[in-house]
């Protein structure tokens, strides 16, 4: 994906801080989604295959109105349909736009051992570069809410982009233009994050939601999409939202640390050897050769 | 070994046997027939194959350099598992053919004890009792049978992450990485103990054959079995008659 004015702050594959990190004054972007007011409408996901040139495809229908049952590698916005049934019997639809969430802190970008393949830029866009993708499907397990999506004929792997080339340009992401409702905003981080406390707010104080929250995980780092949730105590209703979405261990611990030092303690071996023979020398068949004495030096 | 796992591997070995021999000079012994080395240096090639194409994925920061060996970084994911499969099949052959000289015996216990004196070549002669292997030969053949399982068992569902899905992939690729880690670190010193360290027993697995002196030296007990003959003694007749000029 073209990176367009973007600095590139974090890369896979890479020990080293990236040259984009702290040049450039940049804020924080983040994609503002109040679940409360979406009608279902599904423009987003039009907008989204429009702007990316996705093809047009046959969808799999499962007796809801979700248009597929999971995102695709060429189709990156989905409204989930959830048919919900409240304590009082009464029915609701509980709606949530799902597509990539641009952790600030992402699994698929620790997971992922290809150089600069996902990258973060300094307003946090999350973003795959393809043409360093070597089709492993690490991100795949490193992603705590199953959005990269592998391409099995080009052994790639996509996801949403936040429209990273549109953003790089000084434009709203692409669904964002085309929401109806106002339920999409896009802006800083600081300024979506306090719009969702302030609605959040309003839905319990006088809409009768009195578990409505902000769903902006701390345990990724918080996200660069939040959710304002009629119930955030219970986020698995929206469709599987994770309520404590967790990058595994593995890529975290034990490929910061315990990978290198293992490696290096490995490679030890190496120089090891080559002084073993430097200080005791080989060990002939005997007798050998040229007969010889050893002298303690 | 069962009737049934002889008769797997015993067409292999026929085929390869009729085409090749050994010459056995004066004063060698016959180590490592025709099959043996020809199987030896199949996986040999296979997992060194394995082993760039995974590095480059292990630490791609150090070792991206190692992916254009194998047409890019996607073409380095693709080709490693088939590397290593073939790898691991062919290692089973070689595990069909050494079990019985790999079995571990009271006197590799012995002989792990005096490790310290082995590694710092306070005794030019090895204990009578070494026989066709030693113990760390056999320490390092079991060592690649293990890794060969965790290889197995961790590489398929990261070949296939679809199938085993996330948290499976999480795990076993850590089990890859130290089946990995004590492959090199094995491998390393293989090589070291196959060529400068021990004069004479390289030429073991490519030609064949080992210097007598070479036997009684480093597997008195192996030396024994093939000739019947006393190692020790031989050895002492041999500094006799250098003495003598």
């Amino acid at each position: 994906m073209p990176t367009g004015t973007l600095q590139i702050k974090l890369s896979s594959g890479q020990m080293v801080p990236s040259p984009g990190r702290g040049v450039q004054r940049e804020e924080e972007v983040c994609k503002y989604i109040d679940v409360t007011t979406c009608i279902g409408c599904k423009a987003c996901e039009v907008a989204c295959v429009e702007w990316n040139d996705m093809p047009f495809q046959q969808t799999t229908f499962d007796n809801t109105y979700q248009t597929m049952p999971s995102t695709a590698w060429n189709y990156w916005n989905l409204i989930k349909f959830n048919e919900h049934t409240r304590e009082d019997g009464t029915f609701t639809w509980l709606m949530r736009k799902d597509q990539c969430m641009h952790c600030e802190d992402p699994g698929c970008l620790r997971a992922c051992p290809a150089d600069g393949a996902i990258v973060q830029y300094t307003n946090g866009i999350v973003d795959f570069q393809q043409e360093n993708c070597i089709g492993c499907q690490y991100c795949v397990s490193g992603c705590p809410f199953d959005i990269p999506k592998f391409n099995s004929s080009t052994k790639k792997v996509y996801k949403c982009t936040l429209c990273s080339d549109r953003v790089g340009q000084g434009l709203e992401p692409a669904c964002i233009k085309s929401c109806p409702t106002g339920c999409l905003k896009f802006g800083t981080k600081n300024d979506m994050r306090a719009l969702a406390e302030t609605r959040a707010r309003q839905l319990r104080e006088h809409s009768g939601f009195p578990n409505a929250g902000v769903y902006d995980p701390p345990s990724v780092g918080g996200t660069h999409v939040i959710y304002v949730l009629h119930d955030i105590t219970k986020p698995e209703l929206y469709g599987g939202l994770p309520s404590n979405p967790q990058i595994p261990v593995t890529y975290t611990a034990w490929k910061r640390f315990a990978k290198p030092i293992g490696l290096l303690l490995t490679l030890l071996a190496a120089p090891v050897a080559f002084f073993h023979y430097v200080t005791e020398g080989p060990k002939e068949p005997q007798p050998p050769d040229r007969p010889g004495r050893n002298v303690p030096q | 070994m069962t009737p049934e796992t002889v008769r797997l591997d015993e067409p292999i070995h026929r085929t390869v046997s009729a085409h090749g021999q050994t010459t056995v000079h004066e004063n060698e012994l016959l180590r490592h027939p025709v099959y043996t080395r020809v199987v030896h240096w199949s996986y040999a090639i296979f997992f060194v194959l394995a082993l760039l194409s995974g590095l480059a994925i292990y630490s791609p920061w150090l070792y991206r350099w190692l992916t254009p060996l194998f047409g890019g970084g996607p073409m380095t994911r693709l080709l490693h598992p088939w590397f290593s499969l073939a790898f691991v099949l062919i290692f089973a052959l070689q595990l069909l053919n050494w079990s019985a000289l790999m079995a571990w015996t009271s006197n590799d216990r012995r002989w792990l004890k005096r490790l310290k004196e082995y590694v710092t070549n306070e005794e030019p002669l090895e204990p009578e009792y070494v026989g066709f292997f030693n113990a760390g030969q056999k320490l390092y053949f079991w060592a690649i049978v293990g890794s060969c399982v965790l290889f197995l068992v961790t590489g398929i569902p990261i070949w296939f992450p679809a199938t085993f899905g996330r948290a499976v992939v999480a795990i076993s690729y850590v089990l890859h990485d130290v089946a990995a880690l004590v492959m090199l670190a094995g491998f390393i010193v293989h090589i070291y103990e196959g060529t400068a360290q021990q004069p004479g027993t390289f030429q073991a697995m490519t030609r064949g054959t080992v210097e007598k002196r070479w036997a009684w030296t480093h597997h008195p007990a192996w030396y024994r079995a093939v000739t019947g003959r006393d190692p020790r003694a031989d050895y002492e007749a041999t500094v006799k008659r250098q003495a003598n000029g």
